[in-house]
């Protein structure tokens, strides 16, 4: 019994109704949070006195290299549920993230070359961080390419299910190869962002940009998630009676 | 539980001596590959040196890519490969035979004609000999993850490119340590630490992507 409400989430109409209720929530919790958030980083935050008003973007930045971590990581446990427990709804689930983990993915990058600019003097450097977020991209368009390369959707859930589980496998050994090979060839790093001592009035911001980012992808996954059931589920018998 | 390992084994060895052509193109590729970077680059002999261990593995990487698309390909037209998924045996050992088999019909001849190419970069013979293990010890877990995004893409019409944005995100620290070490040996440094990571892939892969093809393969069959 205690695992009722674990199947109930594997029903498609009981999913849809789910979603529906919860976005608007997360969708207008996000806004809050992010409104509070980039008060906060914007005015609240003290200048640094190394890197000026330009780290200011670390609170798009972070909360973004984050999101494209863990987006990954979501799909890979999403796709192992699937498979183990045969739950179409997982797949779902991972298919949906994939999309908004490579955005979040080139979002990170992106802030973080417009703030390599003023700091680095360069819009790119070869620094170990960079290297590995910018293989994280190749890997999430592996994944929506290998998706996207199938007919069968039921195919493609499972193919696409083993390439995630792979790659999150992959991801520690390609995260110290890169690092050891960034050592071996940058002695003296160049990245300033290593200072662990921050103010409390810098950090609050970015861990309410952090959640708000986090709530953010859930209000837009569970848009993505609708559309997925409804395209995987259009011959159903419940849709029309729902809608 | 071996018996049927090895039977695969000559029957993809006989397969291949009788097809000696699909033999030479990966070859052919690698060394076409390698003579690019010379004319693109410089021909002065200390650029080459320095160039040489990168411009060699990933040669051999783009080779391997290559000939990765049919490691599964003609299996699947002729329908054998239904009847090794459905064989009494266990699959996860057939795929590891069927790796095996690749890597000795696509890789050993690699490893063989690299020293000549290498001579061509004017890499010393202590770099030719590490870069030479670093691919003895490499390629096998390129040959394995390999067999993962193959078996994946088998069934695919566009199967060449999406197995080419699968495979190379994945052997990125192959190539890194693989090129390392050499890199190590032309600076005269110790060689044991990038080469070891190498052998360690290596294994890691042996053990675990055998169930990744298996599995792979059943989902590309259904």
């Amino acid at each position: 019994m205690m695992w009722t409400w674990f199947h109930k989430l594997g029903s498609p109409p009981y999913a849809y109704r789910l979603a529906c209720l919860l976005q608007p929530w997360l969708f207008w919790l996000a806004t809050a949070l992010m409104a509070i958030g980039a008060y906060g980083g914007l005015f609240v935050a003290p200048t640094d006195y190394q890197m000026g008003d330009a780290f200011r973007i670390l609170y798009i930045h972070a909360p973004a290299a984050y999101m494209s971590m863990a987006i990954y990581v979501i799909m890979a446990i999403t796709s192992a549920i699937g498979m183990i427990w045969r739950i179409k709804l997982a797949f779902a689930i991972a298919a949906a993230s994939a999309p908004l983990g490579a955005w979040f993915t080139a979002l990170a990058l992106a802030s973080g070359a417009i703030w390599g600019q003023p700091m680095w003097g360069t819009w790119w450097v070869w620094d170990a961080r960079l290297t590995s977020e910018l293989i994280l991209l190749f890997l999430y368009f592996g994944y929506m390419g290998l998706r996207s390369a199938y007919d069968d959707p039921n195919q493609a859930d499972r193919a696409s299910g083993i390439i995630a589980i792979v790659g999150v496998v992959n991801v520690p050994i390609i995260k110290f190869s890169v690092d050891w090979w960034n050592t071996l060839h940058q002695p003296a790093t160049i990245s300033k962002l290593d200072n662990p001592s921050i103010t409390a009035d810098m950090l609050w911001p970015l861990l309410v940009m952090i959640v708000a980012f986090n709530l953010f992808y859930g209000a837009v996954l569970m848009n993505r998630f609708r559309c997925e059931i409804l395209n995987r589920e259009r011959n159903a018998r419940w849709l029309p009676e729902l809608l | 539980m071996i018996t049927p390992v090895w039977l695969l084994l000559k029957r993809e060895m006989r397969q291949s001596v009788r097809r000696w052509s699909d033999l030479i193109s990966p070859l052919v590729f690698f060394v076409l590959v390698s003579s690019l970077f010379p004319l693109a680059i410089s021909p002065a002999a200390d650029v080459l040196r320095q160039v040489g261990p990168g411009v060699l593995w990933v040669a051999a990487l783009l080779s391997m890519l290559l000939s990765m698309n049919r490691l599964f390909r003609d299996d699947f037209e002729d329908g054998s490969l239904e009847q090794l998924v459905l064989a009494p045996q266990p699959l996860v050992l057939l795929v590891l035979g069927k790796v095996l088999a690749h890597w000795l019909q696509m890789v050993l001849p690699l490893l063989l004609l690299t020293p000549a190419v290498a001579i061509a970069y004017d890499l010393p013979g202590e770099a030719t000999r590490v870069l030479l293990l670093s691919l003895l010890l490499g390629t096998p877990a390129l040959s394995l993850l390999g067999g993962i995004t193959a078996a994946l893409t088998v069934g695919l019409r566009q199967g060449a490119g999406v197995l080419a944005i699968l495979l190379l995100p994945l052997s990125i620290p192959v190539l890194i340590f693989g090129s390392r070490a050499t890199d190590l040996a032309l600076e005269g440094m110790d060689t044991t630490g990038p080469l070891m990571l190498l052998g360690a892939i290596s294994l890691l892969s042996a053990s675990l992507a055998p169930f990744g093809i298996a599995a792979a393969l059943r989902v590309s069959l259904d």
